[in-house]
């Protein structure tokens, strides 16, 4: 049973990396019906900034956490004025071949530069590195962090998105681009905004990952990546509370999978699960059908 | 089989096709008198048999992505089926026949997954459909690499593979498929295919079933892919599931596209042009990627329909081009 | 003689009831119009009819070759085969195919050549390819078309696009014919001239015709019988004479011209 609680816990940190990122996902897609394949390269950028920012700046955690968060916005940013803008009324084969495109670039020019080798995260210190025990299980601080902060993340996130004209003016734009324009909203804007926050929360979740597993290499946003993908899908593509759902989900079967099955098959059972979602209900968990009109 | 053949344009044009003939015998014969002279040495051949796996793999996925419309990013899994089927084959039995049951086991089974994969995922659209097709293929990497360990040897892959590819096989296998895949898009039934590319919902209203004709693309595409890798892994003596990964189908796609969607000439020049490119860049793996993945942005940008767009390379379309750049030199003419 | 009967026909999506307990027939060979304002649900009918559509509850029979047959919530590609055609309100061409290929893919579903003959270019394919072609230029040519035979669909004219429609439409050799507005975006002198063809092709091909349009003029010239459909039902029905003085029909177009 304490096993089981305690693979609970893990899976709810784990969660909320993937949580973080599907965000990301699901609020690109619901905006402009794009797949970002270079989302889960934005979170190994945040890792590496992180990364960077700890070992060469010597900078505490959290100033390092806001510099990769802001480094992140900027590149996602950037990436939508350069490939995806222009290729806004293209077909949406033409789009995810470009992200494509610009995953391999952002994935090979950091293995370029930096070397594929695996970098170690620097340890925390302090308060920062104890673990906590209630009874028999274990939470280490940086499941803590990675959970509060998380936490704090969504809410965030969910202020913006319900509480201020930006946020509304996301909405808008996912549900009638043209409408919304006519109302006066900056679609260009507003594109750049959800593109700047959901990078963001993908920066935020590589330092999280860095610290909390170490271990980090340029190819590391690759499987994550297509994980939260089959998260945001699962709990309903373009919806929030979907991708927040979704990541949680697919931690936890990713822990109880390696925790009471075997580790090989995890990557199968995610798959597996992006393909029975699909074919049962490809609007996930919250999601509508819609259907095309004739 | 000289007879008269009648083509779309109504013209009696068996000259061509004898003309045709001619040409792939004369290629044959010409570059296999090289090699037995020793003119073209194993590193250029070796090339060679990239060129033609990957002209294979890219006119394969051309059917079902650039005459169908349905965008499949897994391809790779489909040619890891030919590949392994074809080696454990040819390891147990090691005579022509064994390569030749081996070639067509691997493509049989390709299909076979093809079609289990295909009938599903294919109601799918759009990305959907490309995100079904990336986990597609990586369930049949975990497959080989840890479900069935004892006859693929798992992660640690197969070696010594019997090289029974040789110049003749690899021209055969290569020229068969572009053959027998340009015929199939000139019938009814390649242009059923096409018609759902253009306009799903008005193809059924005409009578063609989406569905029957999505599964017939996918399959056949697999099953080429199937010949792909077990052409590979019979010369290249090395294969190992990281091989069929998810980069591997990039490498396809990007030939795909740089040649043109749609068209069985541009990914012919395309699988040309980027095997050259990659065995220049060997030694700079990171590099290449780098390159793919800039050209595949810039290709998108600026010129999405590729090299050749739909349109295939013949006499008329070289005239065309011709003239056209006469025109501009020659000013007012 | 019906050749095709619609019965209480309904179709709801979620809460909106597009089209509510709908009945209709069609005699062999009769040219019908389906009229109403915006919104009333006509393409809905339409899109049920060749099974685009799920209906919600409701049948409709089809009377071929002697036999009855039920063909709601049948597949689009199985009601075709059947022989009901269609044109599309938004004009559905192949854009980037040729006109030719455009009526050829039509003729796909009546094709007998199987996979393998496709592959190796057999002589059942080099003859049915040639009966094919010399098929869909025959028909252009009766239908005046067959001069832009190698232009890209997407680059006729509006008109010729529309005339294409129909033209595709024809190619899987119908017995029915459903006629999305064929002439919105049209001026009086190509409505003129598509009025006459649609008379015409309905003699020449034995056609049973049923018409969604706009225009007026269109419709009272050449229908023989009207249905009227406003909010998802069948409001009025009968010829051109008493529909245009059917004060419910006046009613629910309030004031356009008749």
């Amino acid at each position: 049973m304490e096993r089981f609680l305690q693979q609970i816990i893990n899976g709810i940190s784990l969660g909320s990396i993937y949580a973080l990122i599907a965000l990301g996902y699901t609020m690109v897609y619901g905006i402009i019906k794009l797949i970002n394949f270079a989302h889960g390269d934005v979170y190994m950028i945040g890792a590496y900034v992180g990364y960077f920012c700890m070992t060469t700046l010597k900078l505490g955690f959290f100033p390092s956490l806001l510099i990769s968060m802001i480094v992140c916005a900027l590149l996602g940013v950037t990436i939508e004025k350069v490939a995806y803008k222009p290729l806004r009324n293209a077909t949406r084969i033409a789009v995810l071949i470009t992200a494509i495109g610009v995953s391999l670039v952002i994935e090979y020019g950091t293995m370029f530069f930096v070397k594929p080798d695996p970098r170690s995260y620097p340890l925390l210190t302090g308060f920062m590195a104890k673990s906590y025990h209630l009874g028999n299980l274990v939470f280490s601080s940086h499941q803590i962090l990675i959970i509060s902060i998380t936490i704090v993340l969504m809410i965030l996130l969910q202020f913006i998105v319900k509480k201020t004209r930006i946020g509304k003016a996301m909405r808008a734009v996912s549900l009638d681009r043209d409408a919304a324009q006519l109302m006066g909203i900056s679609v260009d804007r507003t594109i750049s905004f959800t593109f700047l926050v959901g990078s963001a929360l993908a920066g935020a979740a590589g330092i999280l990952v860095g610290i909390y597993y170490n271990s980090i290499n340029p190819l590391m946003g690759v499987m994550p990546g297509l994980r939260a993908f089959v998260a945001a899908v699962f709990g309903g593509i373009g919806l929030i509370p979907g991708a927040m759902i979704g990541g949680y989900f697919i931690g936890l079967v990713e822990v109880m999978v390696s925790g009471y099955g075997n580790s090989m098959y995890r990557d199968a059972v995610v798959f597996a699960i992006l393909i029975i979602i699909l074919i049962v209900k490809p609007s996930g968990l919250l999601g509508k059908e819609t259907r095309e009109k004739v | 089989m000289v007879k008269n053949i009648v083509n779309a344009s109504g013209n009696s044009k068996w000259l061509s096709l004898a003309g045709k003939w001619i040409t792939l015998l004369l290629t044959l014969v010409i570059v296999q008198v090289l090699i037995s002279a020793n003119i073209i040495n194993d590193y250029i051949f070796s090339t060679l048999v990239t060129i033609g796996v990957n002209i294979i793999l890219a006119v394969s996925l051309n059917l079902i992505t650039g005459f169908t419309g349905q965008f499949s990013l897994g391809h790779a899994g489909f040619m890891s089926i030919g590949a392994y089927t074809c080696a454990i084959i040819t390891l147990r039995y090691s005579t022509v026949f064994g390569f030749v049951g081996g070639v067509i086991a691997g493509a049989v089974f390709a299909a076979i997954v093809g079609f289990f994969v295909g009938l599903p995922t294919l109601r799918l659209k759009g990305d959907y459909l490309a995100i079904a097709t990336i986990g597609m293929a990586e369930i049949i990497k975990i497959l080989f690499r840890n479900v069935l360990e004892d006859i693929t040897n798992g992660a640690a892959g197969l070696s010594e593979i019997p090289q029974f590819n040789n110049w003749i096989w690899l021209f055969v296998f290569t020229a068969g498929t572009v053959i027998l895949i340009s015929n199939f898009i000139k019938s009814s039934h390649g242009r059923a295919c096409i018609s759902i590319r253009e306009d799903e919902i008005a193809a059924e209203a005409m009578g063609i079933s989406s569905t029957k004709y999505k599964v017939i693309a996918f399959v056949t595409g697999a099953f080429f892919a199937g010949i792909a890798g077990a052409l590979y892994s019979s010369y290249f003596y090395y294969i190992s599931p990281d091989l069929f990964g998810f980069q591997k189908s990039i490498d396809i796609l990007v030939i795909v596209v740089l040649g043109g969607m749609g068209s069985i000439s541009g990914s012919i020049i395309s699988a040309i042009l980027l095997a050259l490119i990659s065995t220049y860049l060997q030694s700079f793996p990171e590099l290449k990627m780098i390159i793919y993945g800039v050209l595949l942005v810039v290709i998108m940008l600026f010129r999405p329909q590729g090299i050749m767009g739909s349109k295939e390379l013949s006499l008329s379309l070289l005239k065309k081009w011709t003239e056209g750049i006469k025109g501009r030199n020659g000013g007012a003419a | 003689m019906p050749i095709l009967s619609v019965n209480k026909l309904s179709k709801s999506f979620g809460g909106l009831m597009a089209v509510s307990n709908v009945s209709m027939e069609l005699e062999q060979g009769e040219l019908v119009g389906l009229i109403g304002p915006n919104g009333a649900g006509k393409t809905t009918v339409f899109n049920l009819l060749t099974g685009m559509y799920q209906p919600t509850s409701g049948i409709i029979t089809l009377y071929r070759d002697q036999k009855e047959e039920q063909i709601q919530g049948l597949k689009p590609y199985t009601i075709c085969k059947k022989g009901i055609a269609r044109t599309f309100q938004n004009i559905r061409l192949f854009r980037d195919l040729t006109v030719l290929d455009n009526v050829r893919i039509a003729m796909n579903k009546n094709v007998k050549y199987g996979l393998l003959s496709s592959f190796f270019h057999s002589r059942s394919y080099s003859d049915e390819e040639k009966e094919m072609l010399d098929n869909s230029i025959h028909l252009l040519e009766i239908l005046k078309l067959d001069h832009k035979k190698d232009e890209l669909a997407k680059n006729l004219p509006y008109g010729e696009q529309r005339q294409l429609e129909i033209i595709r439409a024809l190619a899987t050799n119908p017995c029915i014919l459903l006629l999305d507005e064929p002439a919105a975006g049209m001026n009086p002198a190509e409505t003129a001239q598509l009025t006459e063809m649609i008379g015409w092709i309905r003699e020449n091909f034995k056609l049973t015709i049923l018409l969604i349009e706009h225009d007026m003029s269109l419709v009272m010239k050449i229908c023989e019988r009207i249905y009227v459909l406003d909010y998802g039902m069948v409001i009025a029905e009968g010829t051109p004479a008493e529909i245009k003085s059917n004060k419910r029909v006046i009613e629910a177009y309030l004031g356009e011209e008749m």
